[in-house]
């Protein structure tokens, strides 16, 4: 169970502490993690992603070859043929660079290419909104790529560095999606923790995958045409790539830990071990409600707080775990699947099948709309008497 | 100058592309692979983009290629290349892969993924100087897919998605001069050639490989079920859009040009037209015109590419007797 | 044809690994007719070895040897581009010699 750092802690931590943004975090992390090729192409809010990091190489930083691109299309495109040649390989994107590469993004996938990409979460055109919401990494949900939310800047370093061993695990092999959240976590600078250049540097090891395409030795041919006789039989490897990440993840966040001292799991329980009424969100917005979970804590409501992680592969069973003795649940997307109910709520109503909490669906935050702590109250307030409520509610629409 | 012994005697110590695929009975294509596979010396990493050569050669379990080779899409083999050879160039850096055994980065595209849905990648590989040579084969339409109507067409051939009809000749519009675009990106080679003069191509391959950054080759091939003539008549309609001067063969090195190949005698584009079944509506009366218009585009572009050749001419070593063409390097 | 195989039995990521591979035969495309060869008229000029198609025509080192016609898919490629017209086309059900060759008008062996 996580609770809050003593204030000794948190002083202790505020000072070895840098003061960085997500971005620059992400940009530290992938300095330390020095990749081999790293194509490049801007789009807000992750441009300073990649400018900080092309900073680092031609200060001599990083030694990575960096190809500026022409889209994001051939940025992944460029990832893949240089991850498949034998390089370790990351870029970065966000809302419609992701739309533009998400082709790619399942090609990836099929591949087993381990690439890693930062995302800064933004909405999706149109009409053109560069501030957050998480639509654009809803495109990739089923392309076959592990996905990740991440909190706060600390998270987005971290969570980078993590994703190098865990994309390389020769059960696993796939790429995976960091996502921070546009501006409110890729341009707001935080203290985060940086750990040393050379224990990041041993803790991704060497890049290493099965084929690589330039052993002239033992020649392969890599993205052949499928016919019906073994198509399917490809996608279900993937599907077994995926069910290694679990473990996979575990060993990866045990060293981490090991290493610093910070230990993840694909989901955050807050003050969720009695609650009865309980918010699950990804991204940036659980530090606002962890604020909320403390008032009302404080004035005797039993309210808690799932965050989800992990959305690829999702984390069934912890979450069924987490929230199986809540009553009410309110589950908080910041996308939409028209038609339907927001994608996050549609996992965690799998994921409690016949466990039995009631559950309501929120969408907030579309296109960088505020998300006020009275906001959230009233969230926790609704789910008082869940049955009085519309099947999908919005919160701070104008209706 | 290459000899088709050279390329034998390379085919003989590595068999880089092999038989047994599926590309059509009478397909110009392997004729390309062969002939560019053969005449690179260094060992060498393919990369294709989405049309008949990928899909024919590497139907899963199966594959064609004795070499490495990747595809990835259909608008992105110039940019999946400058990946590979990134990182090559990172692994090299790093000492993963040695110094001394260079590599030879060959991309293969078809007209639709290359004048077309991959232009944007090709454009930005060049521009940024990745160490390749794209060779796009040519055969003036998307054939893979059932002979739709490409940027590469030209004037007048009636495909599915411009066919001729009551009121239509074929496609309406001039084909796109994708190798004078490849030109302007100051690369250090440009060439185009056919699949019926094999050493014109080599030549130019073996020339290619040589300069510093990227090099592209335009090859004219051929596609029976398209075009519709007898398979058997590949390399000889490929010959005749050589000889009419339809299709070019030129070069341009260091931003100097030469015509590589003056045939001996010009044919009428009639000839040419004639023999292919997407271009038989043109000889209907109401279609004079066109044909017209054809010929003397034919003849206007010549003029412009034998002003160019006159030019350029003294900056090439001077051509030895009954040579069209030379692997000498060396510009004047 | 090859055993098909089940999905944790073949290499990750669609990856064809060359060495493994026996590629399938074409032949059966031929539609009533496959090349032939004179010999006495060959002149060795490879010129249809380079064009066919597939890889029908066989070289031994850098020579004219003769045809494969597992891999010949009745193009008529290679007689149209023979510059003697050593190479002729015949019924797909004709017997000819080994490989195609002939020389002197009857089959050359070895």
């Amino acid at each position: 169970m996580k609770t809050k750092p003593t204030e000794a802690e948190r002083i202790e931590m505020l000072r070895r502490a840098k003061l960085l943004t997500g971005a620059e975090g992400a940009a530290h992390a992938m300095r330390q993690i020095n990749p081999d090729v790293f194509p490049v192409y801007p789009i807000t809010p992750q441009t300073p992603i990649i400018q900080t990091f092309s900073k680092f190489v031609a200060d001599g930083e990083a030694s990575t070859e960096i190809i500026n691109v022409e889209s994001e299309h051939s940025a992944m495109s460029a990832a893949i043929g240089a991850a498949t040649a034998g390089g370790r390989t990351m870029t970065a994107t966000a809302s419609q660079g992701l739309a533009l590469m998400i082709e790619n993004i399942y090609i990836a996938a099929s591949m087993r290419l381990p690439i890693v990409l930062a995302i800064g979460n933004r909405a999706l055109s149109g009409p053109i909104n560069i501030h957050c919401d998480h639509s654009d990494s809803m495109l990739a949900r089923d392309s076959g790529v592990i996905q990740f939310f991440v909190e706060n800047a600390q998270e987005a370093y971290d969570f980078m560095i993590m994703s190098v061993p865990l994309a390389e695990n020769h059960d696993v092999l796939l790429p995976v999606l960091v996502g921070q959240d546009g501006f409110t976590i890729t341009h707001t600078a935080e203290p985060i923790l940086l750990e040393e250049d050379e224990d990041v540097q041993n803790f991704v090891g060497e890049y290493e995958i099965p084929y690589p395409l330039l052993n002239l030795q033992k020649p392969t041919t890599q993205g052949p045409f499928d016919m019906p006789d073994y198509y399917f039989e490809h996608k279900r490897q993937q599907q077994a790539a995926m069910d290694a990440v679990p473990d996979a993840f575990d060993t990866v966040a045990n060293h981490y830990a090991a290493l610093t001292g910070r230990r993840y799991d694909a989901i955050e329980e807050y003050r969720l071990e009695d609650a009865e009424r309980a918010i699950v969100v990804m991204g940036s917005s659980a530090g606002t409600m962890k604020e909320v979970v403390d008032d009302l804590r404080e004035q005797g409501e039993a309210v808690g707080l799932l965050k989800v992680r992990m959305f690829r592969p999702f984390p069934t069973k912890k979450v069924r775990e987490a929230l199986g003795h809540v009553q009410k649940v309110a589950v908080l997307d910041r996308a939409m699947s028209f038609g339907s109910k927001g994608p996050l709520y549609m996992e965690v109503a799998e994921a409690l099948f016949g466990a039995g909490p009631s559950m309501q669906n929120y969408v907030f935050g579309l296109g960088g709309r505020d998300l006020f702590p009275a906001d959230i109250r009233q969230v926790f307030e609704n789910l008082k008497n869940p049955e009085e409520m519309r099947e999908m509610q919005y919160i701070g629409i104008r209706e | 100058m290459p000899t088709i012994k050279q390329l034998a005697a390379n085919e003989a110590k590595e068999k880089r592309f092999r038989g047994g695929h599926s590309l059509c009975s009478g397909c110009g294509i392997p004729i390309v692979v062969r002939t560019v596979l053969n005449s690179i010396e260094t060992p060498v990493v393919v990369v294709n983009a989405t049309g008949c050569l990928e899909v024919a050669t590497t139907r899963f379990p199966n594959t064609a290629w004795n070499v490495p080779w990747l595809h990835v899409a259909f608008e992105n083999a110039a940019a999946a290349a400058s990946g590979v050879e990134s990182a090559y160039r990172a692994l090299v850096k790093r000492g993963k892969l040695p110094a001394d055994e260079p590599v030879t980065f060959v991309v293969f595209g078809g007209d639709g993924g290359t004048y077309d849905i991959g232009l944007q990648s090709l454009s930005g590989a060049l521009e940024r100087g990745h160490q390749f040579l794209y060779v796009c084969y040519d055969n003036e339409a998307y054939m893979n897919t059932g002979i739709q109507r490409s940027s590469a067409t030209p004037f007048g051939a009636s495909t599915t998605t411009s066919p001729e009809g009551k009121i239509s000749f074929g496609k309406a519009q001039q084909r796109k001069d994708l190798t004078a675009i490849a030109e302007a990106h100051h690369v250090n080679y440009v060439g185009q050639s056919a699949i019926s003069h094999w050493h014109d191509l080599s030549d130019k391959v073996k020339r290619a490989v040589e300069v510093d950054g990227p090099a592209f080759i335009n090859v004219l091939s051929t596609c029976q079920l398209g075009w519709r003539h007898e398979p058997r008549e590949a390399v000889k309609v490929a010959q005749l859009a050589v000889d009419t001067l339809f299709w070019p063969l030129y070069e341009v090195v260091k931003g100097r040009f030469r015509l590589t190949h003056i045939p001996e005698e010009i044919v009428p584009i009639e000839t040419w037209l004639r023999m292919q079944g997407r271009f038989k509506h043109l000889f209907k009366e109401e279609n004079a015109g066109a044909l017209e218009v054809i010929q003397q585009q034919i003849f206007d572009e010549w003029e412009r590419l034998k002003e160019r050749d006159r030019n350029d001419r003294a900056h090439f070593a001077p051509l030895q007797k009954d040579q069209t063409f030379t692997t000498e390097f060396e510009m004047v | 044809m090859n055993e098909l195989k089940k999905y944790h039995e073949i290499p990750i990521g669609g990856t064809v690994i060359t060495k493994d591979v026996v590629q399938p035969k074409t032949g059966g495309w031929r539609m009533g007719e496959k090349p032939m060869v004179n010999l006495d008229k060959c002149v060795n000029c490879l010129i249809c070895w380079l064009d066919c198609p597939d890889t029908a025509v066989l070289a031994e080192g850098t020579d004219f040897f003769g045809f494969e016609y597992d891999y010949c898919k009745g193009c008529a490629l290679c007689a149209e581009v023979c510059p003697t017209d050593a190479i002729v086309m015949v019924p797909d059900d004709q017997e000819v010699p080994e490989y195609g060759r002939m020389l002197n008008g009857g089959p050359h062996e070895n």
